[in-house]
């Protein structure tokens, strides 16, 4: 019932680069080969008129203005706060939340941010780290200060998992568990029927303390996808978590220490939960530390969004919190000092991988389970993009983008438009024998009727009662002209044995008064006032017959089959 | 005005109504029991509203109804029925239908054309459905009559067009579970058109509603499971269903594509977009692979459940699903467990300290890399790693079944169950070693695979350890590092845990017996000897040392060059276990030295047959020399118990045997000997006392038999009649002891009584057996039995007396297989002198672990009990979930006991043993006389007797007053 090609939808998906228009050639910061994950990610959708940017980060690379996106890009001329209808946070890494207090207090945008509980109260710690280490270590001028990180974090609205929010009458959006890290989520972005979905970054293979990303299959228009490891099929994680912990294990026993620095928040509890529960299991007594600030700070958020953990935590939480470590404690320099001797350092410096990310086969199995029309992919690097996005229009033959940092891709859409239609002829079209057969169409006759932007599909009765107009006959009447010298009514009677031989499935009766009648089609018989050898067979029928009317005019014109006589 | 007076008029009516009712019903209940239809009829009429009618419906459906009522209840209803015009009690009534057809007793046909014709007039779609239901209950009460099935699957034809999804659903329950199986029985049947069930429910897996998309599917389901046979074309319908939007018509979906897989696993199917064609089987197998990555966990437990179950599927596709075909930047990568194995194979050991060990090797084509729809690919790798930990046990049980079959697939998967050692869920841990302990035939371990299973040990949990002990006895290991390995982790566990002393040295004897040449060259560095220099001599008591001389001693039973590698004190050591530890520490034929174990060593070990021809000879000889003056038997009776029960203690494989003729014997002995006592030839008034022994043995014979009973696991039904034969003789013992004892004839009416019924009773359970039991004492009594009958006392007794010393002593058949139940209380030791106190009136905690071997059921049958030295005794009934079943035929009991009791001044000791709990009634519904289903569960939980079978333990307790 949906009309075609009528609306055409412009999604526009931007990454505000700096200053300068003419771009490098690969515009995204490629992520280095020690797994550091620093690229500034800030894409703008419009969705049927709708715009809303989606993550604010900053680049850790970058001590000058091109740490942050240039939002100059997004409206030359008026506010920000016009232009945009909200800006949604997928999580708080500050590669995609750093550079929000610059854009809501510096440069100006009062509208709704949209984030998770989590990352809204381990936001603000990490965006205050970001500046002390920025203003006071670094010692630079005219950053944000900490009052503007309290005025932007007011202006966020928190969005739980499943919920949906009206952000006004038309833009609704919707978070998905991603599993990246504690809170981060996947946004389902929706405008009337078209919808765009976000994922962020995301981690299809669950760990110690976070499950895996899990999406509906809600068929969103577009789908981004980060692409980080488009061209890895990871390992199983359980090599790497023996491996850490044997090392660990071993270094413990042999009466050594280990340090392990781990850059993310989120991977340092991670793999404190995988340290505690070890110990835990194998009843070790060494103790573990980790380094004040940060993490300790963190730590008191984890314990409290258990729902956001994976399943052993939720679980057995009601017993022990797992965050509440029991071998772990902060450090404090005075320990360093402590034990035993420290004149020589003997150091071996092992490498280990616990990345948080979807592999090639995650990307794949989430666009498998959402079932996009199409995929755009973003943050990664355009030679692998490239592979990832060859094998996506090949699996599931959708069409597959990969924007430059500026570039806008529009695609068009092809939007259902919903129609009513009355209860009544509904039930009574599927009186008429309802199979469950869903290829075979079926024909079904009623009015639209097109009102204030609302269309309702009726029968032909209730839309002239409704109208007020009175019923008018539409009646075709078709002459065929046939050769046969016989009477009338003998051509009558063949007529009408004819078509009772071949429309078997429809009511086909000779009436008295000479004429043949088909259902409701009406056939009569004269002789030709010039040729008495041509009989002129006069066919009349309803516009509701049409089909069959059309039908029976095409059968008579190929003439009756000679008679056996 | 006019319609107040109505209303007064309409309720004083209402008002003289209700009393006239309640009169009669009191009247009712006066005179007759009321019949349940009169009474629910009375109740109905009273309703007044339908809320009122639906609260007597309900109290109705509370109570049960007899079958000889069903009809005339039925007929109330529909009665009710036809005249109500609200759909909720309909649907109550309609419920009812159903329920009352199931009565059991009470044939529904006569109702059948009822509730068919109510269907057809019935506008409510939910009392439709209720109603369609009712119906299923009728057609599954009445499998036989084709023609009601055949009307049946009729109507459901007939509402499958119907708009609600409730009663498309119930009708494609009522064709899944009613479809004619056979098509020739359609066709003469009234001449109906022949249906086509398959087709006919093949037609809604496309249905709108998924509600009814499964139930078509669950409809196809359970027609297989009723035995037709589905078509092939299924398969390709149901395969479109696995990427349904519902979770519910998916997890169906992959039943039915196993279902039909396992029909037809040989035929061909094409490759969709390739020419290419493959077995079903492994299409099919690569399409529940593909569901182990659903979206939902239910469908993923499924899908790994049932790939377990596909065998018959081609190994290179069962090897993939192993295999997830690594790549970093567009190269291929190994995996850590080919860098693992390479490394293995060049000699060098894991070090995980070099830069780039894991560096991706060579490009890939990046055509040829397919990221889904590989199907089996890596399927079990994404299981094992599922953030569900059922799938993660679904998976792993489902590589247990793959490898049990399948040898090469069992050593590829290995790595991957290593790995679920490290799992953080506990069950998951262990259903993992579980799992590789039950493919340990199959299987060696590669030392560094060793190296992480035996990291394990260190676990805190009791059973990751034990389960694992019992995976190191079946394990193979190829090296003899790897088992030096194991002893170090083993005796690390046993430093860290000395609670596992047992387990390990267990663990140690298999691992010694398996690998005795890999165990030779490490023995002198085990015992640490020298060529030149004498050792210390190490400390006997060290359970450290005793696991080391274990894992020796079973090795060299096998490997007779290692004895010339000890020195003089592991001979004297290996005496010393012999002796104390002679369950781990086997037989050993030593050079010389010790002469007295290599004389009596080589004549048992090797032939097992003297022993057996022993046992037989000598109950042979009991047997055939019956009727030997009665003191000759009595001598030989002595001697074969005596040599029997030497015997057992000798071999521990013929123990069971052993004890078990051993006390048959015994019965019979005890039995001759009060029947040869005094008392039968003295006057009346003078035997009193001397009555003791007789009504002593008597005790103790029903005691033996129902051990004999109970205590032994093997136990036929043949024996089964000789014990109850010979506690029959014991029960006639002592009734004729009472006879002679009691004055007066009242008491000895009804223990007459009482023991005829006992024979009625013999005879009815035994009838089957009779024929074998000729000349014996109850062949005998059941030819007097009509004169017994109706006997006195006095003249039942003297009869009784005379059979009692004229039968034969019945020849007890051997069973094959005969365990004795035994248990040994390994906590509490009772060797602690420091007494548990706590204060009196409260509880306090005792664990006790205890090792159970040959007891069948031990969950409903083994109890703790506590003797308080006050005499009182508290039976506990230990939790199902307090057993572990750790090998076949035995249990492990791990629990915890509550003790209290009032204060006392001193500690003192309370006994602590195990007892088996049975019920000879239980025993019942295996003769064939008594059809099952008449024994209510309060028979079978309700205990007869208890039989202690563990060493009691004393534990040292203090009650302390309460402080006020």
């Amino acid at each position: 019932m949906g009309s075609h090609g009528g609306t055409v939808v412009k999604n526009s998906a931007a990454n505000p680069e700096f200053g300068s228009s003419n771009l490098p050639a690969a515009p995204w910061k490629p992520h280095g080969g020690a797994g550091q994950d620093v690229g500034r990610s800030c894409i703008l959708v419009s969705v049927a008129g709708k715009n809303v940017m989606l993550d604010c980060g900053m680049h850790m690379g970058f001590n000058d203005d091109r740490r942050f996106p240039d939002f100059s890009y997004i409206t030359q001329n008026g506010r920000l706060t016009d232009f945009l209808d909200c800006v949604i946070i997928s999580h708080f890494h500050l590669d995609h939340c750093g550079a929000l207090p610059y854009f809501s207090e510096m440069v100006g945008y009062d509208g709704p941010i949209y984030m998770t509980p989590p990352t809204q109260a381990i936001c603000p710690i990490l965006l205050e780290d970001y500046r002390k280490i920025a203003v006071d270590k670094k010692g630079e001028a005219n950053f944000f200060t900490s009052q503007m990180i309290k005025d932007c974090m007011k202006k966020v609205v928190a969005v739980h998992l499943h919920q949906t929010v009206q952000v006004d009458d038309e833009l609704e959006i919707k978070a998905y568990y991603a599993g990246h890290v504690l809170g981060a989520a996947m946004f389902q972005i929706k405008v009337g029927s078209e919808s765009v979905v976000y994922t962020g970054d995301y981690n299809m293979t669950p760990d110690r303390h976070l499950g895996a990303a899990w999406i509906d299959r809600c068929r969103p228009n577009l789908l981004i996808t980060e692409s980080t490891y488009a061209t890895t099929i990871r390992d199983s994680k359980r090599c790497r978590e023996r491996d850490f912990l044997k090392k660990v294990h071993e270094t413990v026993e042999r009466g050594g220490k280990v340090l392990i620095p781990v850059f993310a928040l989120g991977r340092a509890q991670e793999l404190c939960i995988l340290l505690e529960t070890f110990w835990e299991r194998m009843n070790l007594k060494a103790p573990i530390y980790f380094s004040t600030g940060l993490t300790e700070k963190a730590n008191h958020y984890y314990k409290l969004f258990i729902t956001w953990t994976n399943q052993k935590i939720r679980k057995t939480f009601v017993q022990r919190n797992m965050f509440e470590f029991k071998h772990i404690k902060a450090f404090d320099r005075a320990f360093a000092d402590n034990p035993g001797p420290m004149l020589e350092v003997k150091m071996q410096v092992e490498y280990m991988s616990f990345s948080a990310h979807a592999d090639a086969k995650g990307i794949m199995q989430l666009i498998g389970q959402a079932e996009p029309e199409h995929v755009l992919l973003v943050h990664g690097e355009a030679k692998k993009m490239e592979f990832l996005k060859q094998k996506i229009e090949q699996e599931f033959r959708v069409n597959c983008y990969m924007p430059a940092n500026g570039e806008t891709v529009t695609l068009p859409t092809s939007p259902s438009i919903p129609v009513g239609i009355s209860l009544g002829l509904l039930k009574r079209e599927m009186a008429q024998g309802m199979l469950p057969d869903a290829k075979r169409p079926r024909l079904l006759q009623g009015t639209l009727i097109m009102k204030d932007s609302n269309f309702r599909l009726v029968s032909s009765e209730q839309a002239l009662k409704e109208l007020g107009l009175a019923e008018h006959q539409l009646r075709f009447t078709c002459r065929v002209h046939l050769h046969d010298a016989r009477k009338e009514q003998e051509t009558v009677m063949r007529v009408y044995s004819h078509l009772k031989s071949i429309l078997k499935d429809h009511c086909v009766q000779h009436l008295p008064d000479g004429s043949v009648t088909v259902e409701s089609i009406l056939i009569q018989a004269a002789a030709h006032s010039e040729d008495p050898g041509t009989k002129v067979l006069l066919v009349s029928w309803t516009y509701q017959d049409e089909e069959l009317g059309s039908y029976l005019t095409s059968l008579l014109k190929k003439g009756l089959p000679q008679a056996p006589s | 005005m006019a319609a107040h007076l109505k209303k007064r008029v309409y309720e004083e009516f209402t008002k003289v109504v209700q009393q006239q009712q309640e009169e009669i019903a009191a009247k009712k209940l006066r005179l007759t029991k009321p019949s349940k239809s009169a009474a629910l009829h009375i109740d109905l009429c009273k309703a007044t509203s339908p809320a009122d009618a639906l609260q007597y419906l309900l109290q109705f459906a509370r109570k049960p109804v007899e079958a000889e009522s069903v009809e005339g209840v039925v007929r109330i209803l529909l009665e009710h029925y036809y005249k109500e015009n609200d759909a909720s009690v309909r649907l109550k009534i309609a419920s009812l239908l159903g329920l009352l057809s199931k009565t059991s007793g009470f044939s529904p046909d006569c109702i059948m054309d009822d509730a068919i014709n109510i269907l057809q007039n019935e506008k409510s779609h939910q009392v439709l459905a209720q109603l369609l239901d009712a119906l299923l209950a009728i057609g599954t009460k009445l499998p036989e009559n084709q023609a009601i099935q055949m009307r049946l699957v009729d109507v459901a034809c007939k509402h499958l067009t119907d708009t609600s999804h409730g009663v498309r659903n119930k009708c494609l329950q009522l064709l899944g579970n009613l479809g004619s199986l056979e098509k020739s029985v359609t066709k003469d049947a009234e001449g109906l058109a022949p249906r086509d069930v398959q087709k006919i429910i093949g037609d809604y897996f496309s249905d709108q509603d998924p509600r009814v998309r499964t139930a078509a599917i669950k409809a196809m389901l359970q027609l297989h499971e009723r035995g037709l046979k589905l078509h092939q074309a299924i398969y390709n319908q149901a395969c479109k269903l696995l990427s349904d939007d519902y979770e519910q018509v998916r997890s169906a979906a992959v039943q039915l594509i196993w279902v039909v897989s396992q029909l037809y696993p040989e035929s061909i199917v094409p490759i969709p977009s390739s020419n290419e064609e493959i077995r079903l089987v492994d299409d099919a197998f690569g399409k529940i692979c593909h569901m182990v990555s659903d979206g939902s966990w239910v469908v993923r437990v499924q899908a790994a459940k049932l790939l377990g179950s596909m065998e018959q599927v081609s190994s290179h596709f069962l090897e993939q699903t192993l295999d997830k075909k690594l790549m970093s930047d567009l190269r291929r990568k190994r995996t850590a467990h080919e860098r693992a194995k390479e490394l293995y194979s060049s000699g060098e050991f894991s070090s995980g300290r070099k830069w780039g060990d894991d560096a991706p090797k060579e490009e890939i084509d990046t055509g040829a890399v397919n990221l889904i729809e590989s199907g089996a690919c890596g399927a079990f790798v994404h299981g094992l790693e599922d953030e569900m930990f059922e799938v993660r046990i679904a998976a792993v049980e489902a590589l247990c079944m793959l490898a049990q079959s399948s040898p090469s697939f069992a050593e590829k998967c290995l790595d991957f169950l290593v790995d679920m050692f490290n799992d953080e869920i506990e069950e998951v841990r262990l259903q993992s070693i579980h799992t590789m302990r039950k493919i340990s035939n199959n299987i060696t371990l590669r030392e560094d695979q060793l190296d992480t299973v035996l990291a394990v040990l260190e676990d805190s949990s009791r059973d990751i350890r034990e389960a694992l002990h019992e995976l190191l006895c079946c394990t193979n290991v190829s090296t003899k590092e790897g088992i030096h390995l194991a002893l170090v982790e083993l005796l690390k566990n046993l430093a860290k845990y000395p609670t596992d002393r047992d387990s390990i040295w267990k663990c140690l004897k298999f691992l010694g017996s398996r690998h005795p040449t890999l165990v030779l060259p490490l023995v002198p560095e085990l015992l640490s000897t020298h060529p030149f220099f004498d050792t210390a001599e190490p400390d006997m008591d060290d359970p450290a040392y005793i696991a080391v001389l274990v894992l020796i001693f079973n090795a060299a039973k096998t490997c007779p060059t290692m004895p010339a590698l000890f020195s003089d004190h592991t001979f004297r050591h290996y005496a010393y276990l012999r002796d104390s530890l002679s369950h781990l520490v086997p037989a050993l034929r030593l050079p010389g030295r010790k002469l007295v174990s290599s004389a009596v060593s080589p004549n048992i070990v090797p032939h097992e047959d003297p022993s057996q021809q022993f046992l037989q000879q000598s109950l042979e000889r009991v047997y055939s020399l019956q009727h030997l003056d009665p003191q000759g038997t009595q001598e030989l009776l002595e001697f074969t118990i005596r040599d029997l029960q030497r015997l057992g203690e000798l071999q521990s494989e013929l123990a069971g045997v052993a004890d078990f003729s051993a006390t048959y014997l015994q019965c019979q002995l005890l039995l001759i000997k009060a029947l040869q006592e005094k008392l039968w030839n003295v006057a009346a008034p003078l035997y009193l006392k001397q009555s003791d022994l007789a009504s002593a043995a008597a005790k103790q014979i029903m005691e033996e038999t129902y051990k004999m009973e109970f205590m032994y696991s093997g136990v036929e039904n043949k024996q089964v009649v000789i014990i109850h034969h010979m506690r029959l003789q014991a029960k006639a013992l002592q009734l004729i002891v009472t006879a002679r004892t009691t004055r007066g004839v009242d008491p000895l009416f009804g223990m007459c009584e009482k023991f005829l019924q006992e024979v009625d009773f013999f005879q009815r359970c035994f009838i089957a057996d009779l024929p074998h039991l000729q000349d014996s004492f109850v062949d005998k009594l059941l030819d007097l039995m009509p004169r017994l009958m109706t006997s006195k006392p006095a003249e039942v007794v003297k009869i009784l007396q005379t059979m009692l010393r004229q039968s034969t002593f019945l020849h007890l058949p051997l069973p094959e297989q005969i365990h004795k139940a035994s248990a040994t209380i390994i906590e509490p030791a009772g060797e602690s002198d420091n007494p548990l106190r706590f204060t009196s009136g409260l509880v306090v905690a005792l664990d006790v672990d205890a090792t159970l071997e040959h007891v069948q059921d031990p969950q409903s049958t083994v109890k703790v009990q506590v003797l308080y030295p006050d005499g009182q005794a508290q039976m506990i009934h230990p939790k199902p979930a307090d057993f572990r079943n750790p090998g076949p035929g035995r249990h492990r009991l791990i629990t915890q006991v509550y003790l209290s009791h009032t204060a006392w001044t001193e500690p003192c000791q309370v006994e602590v043993r195990l007892l088996l709990a049975y019920n000879s009634s239980a025993r019942i519904p295996k003769s064939p006389w008594i059809e099952g289903g008449e024994v209510s569960p309060q028979v079978e939980t309700s205990i007869e007797g208890t039989i202690p079978f563990s060493k009691p333990v004393k534990v040292y307790i203090m009650p302390k007053p309460a402080r006020r």
